[in-house]
């Protein structure tokens, strides 16, 4: 903000461009236009993203309600935060959702990636057939699910004679979480099967033959040859996927609200009842906090650890 | 889609531009022998995906009598009132405007300004002013948004942009990030050659953006549209804490209220979801081969 202040100030001390001066400032010209075209985004993004995420620190030390009068309270939110029970299983909820998900979902996508790579028929409309989930609501996504996961699983857990089937998995606190991972990864692998894809075909061909010429087994291709060269999709899709699935929110809405009890509530629910609906906005904000640096932690980690097993062709 | 330092290769054979990418893959294909058991097992793995959708339309079609059983049964007779319940309901049409308004509006802006941005920052990467921007847009991929949450609804609130057009302004400012990165790594492969020479021909850097430059993005556009428009379409959490006015409920907005207040008449709502499913759907079902390939650029980049 304050370089783009100065960039400008230094440009309209600089003597008018007359008609003759024109040629010898093109370069200066030219790079006055592109401050227009950024300065504007800027603006508005320092307003729309910057701002409130600012306020949100800054509001994390005090005692706000969302209305009326406030105090500093200094670091007390923060220190209550780790005394919260519902705060911290919303965190043991989220991790443990977010990292099963990924895992679901990544070993799923490939899976299926490697299967629509291969020499099938109809390729591009089981393509096209892999990839609806992606396009659909998070929300309907859930309700429909909700009503399969609640009538008609439990009928086929009861015909099967499996107990813990025979009752809806979703009002059952200690299996509630899985509906919610089996729901969320059959909408998220469509991403990551198009990702794969991308991956996959960056592989050359002449890998596999000369592969095959030497004895090596289909699973010791995927180890030696596919694996190692689309790590660095692996990498993306693992941090989009983490990344994404710890905010999880409508798709819990949708399937269990939170419940039975708190048992399925997100973190990101956790800041979106409390802040709007329960008073805490500046409790709620230093939880915000601790949630972003976990997040950015966690990303980091990931891209690290990762990107070591990366190879390049 | 990536953050910036994954997969820095600038020789992915796949790259929009090079050869080796989606097209030559299929002419090798169509010369070897198809695999059967293969294609079965996809075939099987692909109802996981057609039986919950058969299984929303079925039952939409249904009268509550008919809903016992295991829910796969076909309908005895079919009942369409479920729509015309649900349509008025959900005072379907306006949700529809509304979800429309916000989506067509986030996609044009989006297209227009962020390209634009990009195209500035792209070619302007030695300055350090467009090096520490582009960072600075970069770095707020990380931030969750639930931080923002709270603050910006109040901020939005003050700016009286509590509304679709608030709504859509929003959709425009968070994707760019994302979209400045994927425009910022296709424009630095457009050799700049080809803007000399408009410039020469007295082009002015807007001209140049616009005859020169936009055309030019035509692929990465569709990723960007694609992407955006399937984000506003369904996106939930935004409407639900920017939108003040219950007359200004998008789509999946007003599948929460409908249920809550219906929640035991399963066959209208599912005749809502349908509906609120059906338009990206049969877009989806027409444009399919040019998504996936959209977004199959996007995600190498």
């Amino acid at each position: 903000m304050t370089m783009a202040t100065n960039i400008l100030k230094r440009n309209r001390t600089r003597p008018g461009l007359n008609a003759g001066a024109k040629k010898k400032y093109s370069v200066s010209r030219t790079s006055r236009t592109f401050y227009w075209m950024v300065v504007p985004a800027l603006i508005l993004f320092l307003i729309l993203h910057t701002l409130p995420t600012l306020t949100g620190m800054f509001f994390s030390l005090t005692n706000y309600a969302g209305y009326g009068e406030w105090d500093f309270v200094g670091l007390k939110n923060y220190a209550n935060l780790f005394k919260d029970d519902r705060i911290l299983s919303s965190y043991g909820f989220t991790f443990l959702f977010a990292v099963t998900t990924t895992i679901v979902v990544n070993v799923g996508a490939l899976f299926i990636a490697i299967l629509l790579n291969a020499k099938i028929k109809f390729q591009t409309a089981f393509r096209g057939i892999f990839f609806i989930p992606n396009i659909l609501s998070v929300l309907i996504v859930g309700y429909v699910f909700n009503y399969l996961l609640s009538n008609n699983l439990p009928l086929v857990g009861q015909w099967l004679g499996i107990d813990w089937l025979s009752t809806s998995i979703l009002a059952n606190p200690d299996l509630a979480w899985l509906g919610i991972v089996g729901v969320t990864a059959w909408q998220s692998i469509a991403f990551s099967v198009i990702i794969y894809l991308a991956g996959l075909q960056t592989v050359p061909g002449e890998l596999y033959e000369a592969a095959s010429l030497d004895g090596a087994s289909a699973w010791k291709q995927f180890w030696s040859i596919t694996f190692p060269l689309i790590a660095g999709f692996f990498t993306i899709n693992m941090v989009l996927a983490l990344k994404g699935l710890l905010q999880a929110f409508d798709q819990i809405v949708a399937l269990t609200n939170g419940g039975p009890g708190t048992s399925t509530e997100s973190v990101a629910m956790v800041i979106y009842r409390g802040g709007f609906q329960g008073g805490e906005y500046g409790y709620q904000m230093a939880n915000s906090v601790v949630y972003l640096v976990v997040i950015v932690v966690l990303s980091l980690l990931q891209m690290r650890v990762l990107q070591r097993k990366e190879v390049d062709i | 889609m990536s953050a910036p330092t994954i997969n820095p290769s600038p020789k992915d054979p796949t790259q929009p531009g090079t050869p080796g990418g989606l097209g030559t893959q299929h002419r090798e294909r169509r010369r070897s022998s198809v695999n059967i058991p293969l294609t079965a097992l996809v075939a099987v793995l692909s109802l996981t995906i057609l039986v919950p959708l058969y299984f929303t339309v079925v039952t939409a079609l249904k009268s509550p009598d008919q809903l016992g059983g295991t829910g796969f049964e076909l309908p005895t007779s079919i009942h369409v009132e479920n729509f015309s319940k649900a349509w008025e309901l959900t005072n379907f049409p306006h949700a529809l405007l509304i979800s429309g308004i916000v989506t067509v509006g986030a996609v044009v802006l989006t297209l227009i300004t962020n390209s634009l941005v990009a195209y500035a920052i792209a070619r302007n990467m030695h300055r350090p002013f467009f090096k520490a921007l582009y960072y600075f847009f970069i770095a707020a991929l990380f931030v969750p948004f639930p931080i923002i949450m709270l603050p910006v609804t109040k901020e939005m609130a003050v700016l009286h942009l509590d509304n679709p057009v608030g709504l859509f302004l929003l959709y425009t400012v968070y994707g760019l990030s994302f979209n400045v990165f994927v425009y910022t790594a296709f424009i630095k492969s457009i050799p700049p050659e080809l803007e000399e020479a408009a410039i020469m021909d007295g082009a002015s850097v807007w001209t140049t953006f616009r005859k020169v430059i936009f055309p030019i993005l035509t692929p990465m556009n569709a990723t960007v549209g694609i992407l955006t428009c399937m984000w506003a379409w369904n996106d939930f959490l935004l409407p639900l804490v920017i939108l003040s006015d219950p007359n200004t409920r998008t789509l999946p907005l007003v599948q929460y209220v409908f249920q809550g207040q219906f929640n035991t008449d399963y066959t209208t709502a599912f005749a809502s979801y349908l509906m609120a499913l059906a338009p990206l759907l049969l877009v989806y079902l027409f444009a399919q081969r040019w998504v996936i390939s959209g977004v199959m650029r996007g995600s190498i980049k």
